[in-house]
């Protein structure tokens, strides 16, 4: 698998949710990826984006379009130095939150992607990983 | 953009969201309408969606706020113009946007809105006819 093209863009103010949104848009459309695979990708992002901001205290969000063969993929890496996530399978289920949200995100999230992936250490922070391929 | 605007049109408030919002200003949206509610007696409200590329659970959850406290004031609403691909998005997310009316498109929605009224004020009709 290889990295055809990567940016990375920091996480510090809310504006910049809009801003993960269309720059995720942009990438997805330019993969050739259908208008819904879009739209999941964009929403999944739109998450991610708000998590690294309220809970993780900001951070960044990595961008990275994949090839293997004839496939295309974009992957997503958010990364926060914030509390960290003490249990992940509890943060993972629906309607669990620890904000004032309604507790879809991270699950949701989940479910937008082909692959999903979160480490995190309480105190060191969190880092989630996800990629959608066409 | 700060402030999303809110038109008056009869008893029916309505709102047309064109850009992709910023969390606060869908925050502001909340708070606009709630109080033009109050202040108009309006007894609906329309939401047309369908400029929006990206509904996720913030946007999600503000329209169900709008939903809940437009009706505990006496209003209904509806949320007309998904897009499809939003709307596959949403359920996948595992947002059923449930106590939410939605609506195909505008005119749909404006029936629905007339339709619920009307039958809103017969039940109050025929309440006092009882009484």
């Amino acid at each position: 698998m290889a990295v055809i093209r990567r940016e990375t863009m920091e996480l510090r103010a809310e504006d910049e949710i809009v801003k993960v949104r269309h720059l995720v848009r942009q990438w997805a459309s330019e993969l050739g990826f259908g208008l819904v695979d879009q739209t999941k990708l964009v929403t999944a992002a739109s998450e991610l984006s708000r998590n690294t901001l309220v809970h993780g205290g900001g951070g960044t969000v990595e961008l990275e379009a994949l090839e293997e063969g004839l496939r295309r993929g974009l992957r997503l890496t958010f990364t926060d130095f914030g509390p960290g996530i003490a249990d992940i399978e509890l943060a993972l289920r629906d309607g669990y939150t620890t904000g004032s949200g309604l507790g879809l995100g991270l699950g949701g999230a989940k479910r937008l992607v082909n692959e999903f992936s979160i480490t995190s250490r309480p105190g060191e922070g969190t880092r989630v990983v996800m990629a959608r391929w066409k | 953009m700060d402030r999303i605007p809110i038109l008056k049109m009869g008893e029916f408030l309505l709102v047309t969201i064109q850009v992709d919002m910023h969390d606060r200003v869908a925050l502001a949206l909340q708070d606009d309408l709630t109080a033009k509610i109050a202040a108009t007696g309006a007894r609906g409200v329309l939401i047309d969606i369908s400029s929006l590329e990206t509904v996720d659970s913030f946007i999600g959850r503000m329209l169900a706020n709008i939903a809940a406290t437009s009706r505990v004031l006496d209003a209904e609403t509806v949320v007309v113009g998904m897009r499809p691909a939003v709307a596959i998005t949403l359920v996948e997310l595992g947002l059923s946007l449930y106590g939410v009316r939605t609506a195909l498109n505008v005119e749909r929605g404006m029936e629905m809105l007339s339709t619920a009224i009307s039958a809103a004020s017969r039940e109050m009709f025929h309440g006092r006819d009882q009484a």
